[in-house]
């Protein structure tokens, strides 16, 4: 795929996202795009929102659970950054008018406390490179009318990432079992549905390692103080106004998160 | 939910001996209902409890009880609001890391459990999650090996129940905790089947939380004019899906805070 044409549909995402209007698979109408071009046209994507002043303040990782994979007919992850917009403090309220169509999945973050740059990363280094573990919530947003995402349009869409709560808690993963750790979650005080850090790639851990390899073989590094996602453990929930989410991580803590207003789609 | 007996002794007794010749002899039937439309809930627990009263007499005895249908999912597919309980026997058990058989088995498949050994009885009805957790000596982490003796795992309720809740084989194991050094609430569980994840989730698909199982579990022995006994061993219900095993296949339990359970399938 020539630049012009990474350069218009990367803006053309941008501009869904600011103005939350959701657009055509990307798929549809050039069927030939690779994964390479789609995340050449998250870069631009990204790129936008950092020119119009925000900051790259992390990395999330996406399609790490089976049923996703089986959804996008795709059997390894894909990554997005995390940017300074992105970021809610545990119990805000979040306006449901600056997204599109949001589902919320529960996750395990990760705040690094040393770089860590693959490849040849483990899931032992980040554990070393770990300063502390948190439940959060990561909003899921797709600027794709309907979700109708393949592996390619989701990867150019910034790995369909809305904005995430981190929650308070925080636990050390030398201390914690976050390969066994449960992932309780509940809908306005309903059991909505159970997980385990196992989920994702076996463990958090491993989902983590994968995306040091990854982005290693680009020549980018994870920096110290970043903020990884490292994947659903959850079922995804759809949100409207007035729900409350809470997540409960094994040993560790909650995060919890309020929606108000109307989302655009 | 009734717990009439609307069936009288003589067809309790034959319905009893349905099921024990098919568990005894490892071949499915059709579901009692089927003959018996009208069949209620009540019927099944007064054949289960003459299944329970002929192996007693026959020497085998009884460790517990075990709850199922206790994830929210299968109580609305089964159209019901409380679990099903049944019994276990010493002929039930198996031990950890051990080879079980399965031609004396119809289709078994496997589920993560949290269990319960009492140190204090309980009687319902009234019986709360706190009670359960108070009378609790200590919990393990087990693996029940269920095998409805009806055609293709097709069954309703009074059938279920008549058929002991599925209950064939059962391993306990891993490590024995104190109910108030952990969260039960949250613990994770993951099962491999020949070292591949096959299911996984956590405590609380339980009914919220497993001590509320056995809470229940209590009331509806109380129903049944029955107690629970200090030193029962109970099952609070599968986390995960039942799995269906076959020979040559090994399977491992692992949960967050209570080690793993394994064993192995033979013919």
């Amino acid at each position: 795929m020539n630049e012009e044409k990474i350069k218009q549909y990367g803006d053309e995402l941008y501009d869904a996202w600011l103005a939350c209007r959701p657009v055509r698979p990307l798929l549809e109408r050039e069927p030939d795009i690779s994964i390479e071009d789609a995340y050449q046209i998250q870069e631009r994507f990204v790129a936008r929102r950092v020119q119009a002043g925000e900051t790259i303040i992390g990395k999330k990782i996406g399609a790490t659970s089976k049923p996703v994979q089986d959804f996008l007919g795709v059997y390894q992850p894909d990554f997005g950054m995390l940017l300074s917009g992105m970021v809610y403090q545990e119990g805000d309220t979040i306006d449901l008018a600056t997204l599109i169509q949001p589902k919320a999945e529960a996750e395990l973050a990760f705040v690094l406390k040393a770089d860590l740059k693959g490849p040849g990363i483990t899931a032992m280094d980040v554990i070393r490179a770990t300063d502390y573990v948190l439940p959060c919530f990561e909003i899921v947003d797709s600027r794709i009318t309907d979700w109708k995402i393949k592996i390619q349009d989701t990867v150019a869409d910034n790995a369909s990432c809305g904005v995430y709560v981190l929650g308070k808690t925080r636990g050390d993963p030398r201390q914690l079992d976050i390969t066994l750790a449960g992932m309780v979650l509940e809908k306005n005080g309903e059991l909505f549905s159970t997980g385990v850090g196992a989920a994702v790639q076996g463990s958090p851990a491993n989902a983590v390692a994968w995306l040091a390899n990854t982005l290693g073989e680009l020549g980018i590094p994870f920096k110290a103080g970043e903020v990884i996602l490292s994947g659903s453990q959850s079922a995804l929930v759809p949100v409207v106004d007035g729900d409350e989410l809470v997540c409960t991580a094994g040993g560790l803590g909650t995060c919890s998160v309020k929606f108000a207003g109307r989302s655009q789609a | 939910m009734s717990m009439d007996i609307t069936l009288g002794r003589d067809a309790i007794a034959r319905l009893c001996d349905r099921v024990e010749a098919a568990q005894q002899g490892a071949y499915a039937i059709p579901k009692l209902t089927d003959d018996y439309p009208g069949m209620t809930i009540g019927d099944g627990y007064a054949v289960q409890l003459e299944l329970r009263r002929r192996f007693i007499a026959q020497g085998h005895r009884q460790l517990g009880w075990k709850a199922g249908l206790t994830s929210k999912a299968k109580m609305i597919q089964m159209g019901v609001n409380v679990p099903s309980i049944g019994f276990l026997t010493d002929r039930m058990a198996r031990p950890e890391s051990s080879a079980i058989k399965t031609s004396d088995l119809v289709h078994p498949r496997v589920e993560c459990e949290v269990a319960f050994v009492m140190k204090k009885g309980l009687k319902g009805p009234g019986c709360t999650r706190q009670d359960v957790l108070d009378a609790t000596d200590y919990v393990l982490p087990a693996v029940e090996i269920i095998d409805s003796r009806f055609s293709g795992f097709k069954f309703d309720l009074p059938s279920v129940v008549a058929d002991n809740g599925s209950s064939a084989r059962f391993v306990g194991g891993g490590r024995a905790r104190y109910a108030d050094d952990i969260d039960l609430r949250t613990l994770g569980v993951v099962m491999e089947k020949n070292g591949e994840i096959v299911t996984l989730g956590a405590s609380a698909a339980v009914l919220g939380h497993p001590a509320e199982a056995i809470a229940m579990l209590v009331n509806i022995l109380a129903e049944l004019g029955e107690e629970l006994p200090a030193g029962s061993f109970v099952m609070s219900g599968g986390i995960t899906e039942a799995i269906p095993v076959k020979p040559g296949d090994s399977i491992v339990a692992r949960f967050q805070e209570l080690g793993s359970v394994s064993m192995r399938f033979i013919e």
